[in-house]
């Protein structure tokens, strides 16, 4: 049987952690544009607009991201795109992403007192200009902590996508302790991983919202 | 050695001094207070009232000086003294503090249950002669939210009888009712002052503290600047201080 | 060139469907009301317990929410017969879900007992009640009643991500539906299925725990 030293184990992992990270970076900046359009959508005073949107959060919000992840996989072998574990993943998590998001910056967008809306349509402002030099600029100060605190949601979320067979860090867990028989090691090492990767973004999202609140008083 | 004197006294306390960080709040707190005695405390905000009755139950505590209630001194450090000393002294508070998820009768019976492990029937007739007294017997069931400020703040006067105390600490217990409401909160207290209750009251009622209290204390500036009976007090103001103080009510 | 769907296929598995909707709700049910104490507990630990607890406490917390689920659960299952605790995929799954909702309500009833109004505590305090006493009576009741909506929440998230015990070969919902698919291929159809299954469990849940917390926490009034 072959040995296996601490460090292979590790350096097979940290090689796996790459992908953890990009999928991660993809889904968070995918979902975000996708996240605002639909944020767009929601703020206009178009009443289906708007109950499309919340059905969307609703659909996301009360389901299994592991059913997300199985539904893009076969959802998309069905349409007969292509069906890599890393596409699936990817759509998975960007929509996943995106219903939280726009929930998120919807609940701070709605914290904006209804007078600033009145202040900038009676300045003869329209809704796009209303949105974009009045509303959104004060919503996105009290969005940066709930959306960095998100990121390592997003970070967690990618944890699933080992079921789906992409090769990230739980994935590479997974067959690492399969060749080594070390579970106790292996899956220690694998959520000290994620836990370096997500603890300073907690941290740092801590310290924004403690920071946006000394400002705003 | 206690003299016979001292042991009947509610409340000693002599040189007591408090800060809050940086800054002295009470310089020097030289004060004795009989069994029975009713005590009115006025003074300009800030000027130290509420942090001394604080001091008394152990709510706020004190650098230097001495405190003796019922001829015990305080020992911050031993919760079982503490428990034992607010078991003797009882405080209403100016904004009432309620226990809102519980009922009028809940909020009456908890501690006598949990602290003197009185059984039910005893604390529930034990409750409902103080609400009756205080004059809510029909609201041993409803909450507090349901009731007016006037009513909240009598359930908090018979909350804090049902432990039995033999001193009440008294809060400017009306400055945060409604005109109308004032009135029956202080035909309560004037009630308990009739039976002999040991009464420590910080208030702006002037007219309340001339009529029932036995002696009035003006405090300026973090010490008692002078006291005596209310009727000398109001009528014969010595210090520029109380004169001043006297007229800036007008 | 149409897709051709056959939910029949799924829907006449209904025992399948319906064992792992029991299980999924069992699972939850357990977890939640253990989970919840143990944040309780932690919660406690870290606003006025012992100080030489806060630390481990503190670690605890911070570990389970900066990690995945399905790795907490495959160390429990997988790691731990290293150590010498072997356990069932079912007894791995409650205490994955316990330790991981502990974690979570721990930080949300924390939140609820740092915002008793502190005139609360010092009538407690002035009716000779002790510490554990304020606690217990004055503290923790209007606490969960604060932060029930979040820990409601919380509850449901864990249930959703009890979907990831089916990997461990237990009999939730989501194996349920890997099951049927691994027997017709219908593997949408039986995702899709599962999924609409899993939205009315939330929604159900969140119903029944918003129910129960007006009637039982909050006096059987309006909170």
């Amino acid at each position: 049987m072959v040995e296996f030293s601490l460090w292979d184990i590790l350096r097979n992992l940290l090689l796996a952690a790459r992908w953890t990270v990009v999928l991660s970076l993809i889904a968070f900046v995918g979902g975000g544009l996708v996240g605002l359009a639909l944020l767009v959508a929601r703020t206009t005073p178009s009443l289906w607009l708007q109950k499309a949107v919340g059905a969307y959060v609703q659909l996301f919000q009360g389901t299994p991201l592991l059913m997300q992840l199985f539904l893009a996989y076969f959802g998309l072998a069905l349409l007969g795109w292509d069906t890599s574990a890393w596409t699936s993943a990817a759509v998975a998590l960007t929509l996943y992403s995106s219903a939280f998001l726009t929930e998120i910056w919807h609940g701070c967008v709605k914290s904006i007192p209804l007078g600033q809306w009145e202040a900038a349509k009676s300045l003869a402002l329209n809704f796009g200009e209303q949105l974009r030099h009045i509303i959104l600029p004060q919503a996105a100060r009290v969005a940066i902590p709930p959306t960095v605190g998100f990121l390592v949601q997003v970070v967690k979320g990618t944890a699933l996508a080992s079921v789906i067979g992409f090769v990230e860090l739980t994935k590479a867990g997974t067959m690492i302790t399969n060749a080594t028989f070390k579970p106790f090691v292996v899956y220690s090492m694998v959520g000290l991983l994620y836990f370096a990767l997500c603890y300073p973004i907690s941290r740092y999202a801590r310290s924004l919202e403690s920071r946006f609140h000394a400002h705003s008083h | 050695m206690p003299t016979a004197t001292e042991a009947q006294l509610a409340l000693h306390i002599q040189g007591l001094r408090k800060s809050f960080g940086p800054n002295e709040v009470l310089k020097g707190i030289d004060l004795t207070v009989s069994a029975g005695e009713v005590i009115a405390i006025i003074g300009k905000s800030g000027s130290g009232k509420s942090t001394l009755l604080r001091c008394i139950n152990g709510l706020e505590t004190f650098q230097h000086g001495s405190l003796q209630v019922n001829g015990q001194a305080l020992v911050y450090d031993n919760p079982q003294a503490m428990r034992a000393l607010r078991q003797q002294v009882g405080m209403i508070f100016q904004s009432f503090n309620l226990f809102p998820h519980l009922s009028v009768g809940q909020n009456i019976m908890l501690a006598p249950g949990l602290v003197k492990k009185s059984p039910e029937p005893q604390r529930r007739a034990l409750t409902e002669r103080l609400l009756a007294r205080v004059g809510l017997a029909e609201k041993f069931d409803a909450y507090p939210d349901q009731l007016s400020g006037g009513q909240q703040q009598r359930v908090a006067i018979a909350r804090a009888l049902a432990m039995e105390p033999g001193i009440l600490l008294c809060d400017e217990i009306t400055s945060a009712l409604d005109p109308e409401l004032v009135g029956e909160v202080l035909a309560v207290v004037e009630s308990l002052a009739s039976e002999g209750m040991t009464l420590l009251m910080v208030t702006h009622e002037m007219n309340f503290a001339r009529k029932v209290s036995h002696r009035v204390i003006f405090m300026h500036q973090g010490r008692v600047h002078e006291q005596g009976p209310p009727d000398a007090l109001f009528q014969d103001p010595q210090t520029a201080e109380l004169k001043q103080f006297l007229s800036s009510l007008q | 060139m149409g897709i051709q769907l056959d939910f029949a296929a799924v829907l006449v598995e209904w025992p399948l469907l319906a064992k792992g909707v029991a299980w999924t709700l069992g699972l939850t049910a357990v977890s939640a009301a253990l989970g919840v104490m143990l944040g309780v507990a932690c919660a406690w630990v870290r606003t006025q317990g012992p100080a030489w607890l806060k630390p481990g406490v503190g670690a605890y917390v911070e570990l389970i929410r900066n990690t995945p689920f399905i790795v907490q659960l495959f160390f429990i299952f997988f790691g731990l017969p290293m150590a010498g605790v072997r356990l069932s995929a079912e007894w791995a799954s409650v205490i994955a879900m316990v330790v991981n909702l502990g974690a979570y309500s721990a930080e949300i009833v924390r939140a609820g007992i740092e915002a008793t109004p502190r005139g609360q505590l010092e009538a407690a305090l002035s009716l000779a009640l002790s510490r554990v006493q304020t606690f217990t009576h004055v503290v923790l009741p209007p606490a969960l009643q604060r932060v029930w909506p979040a820990l409601v929440s919380q509850i449901i998230i864990v249930m959703l991500g009890s979907a990831v015990c089916g990997q461990i070969s237990t009999e939730e919902l989501s194996y349920a539906a890997n099951l049927i698919q691994s027997r017709n291929f219908r593997a949408f159809e039986a995702f899709i299925v599962a999924a609409a299954l899993y939205l009315m469990l939330s929604m159900a849940t969140r119903a029944s725990l918003n129910w129960l917390g007006r009637r039982w926490l909050f006096g059987g009034r309006r909170g």
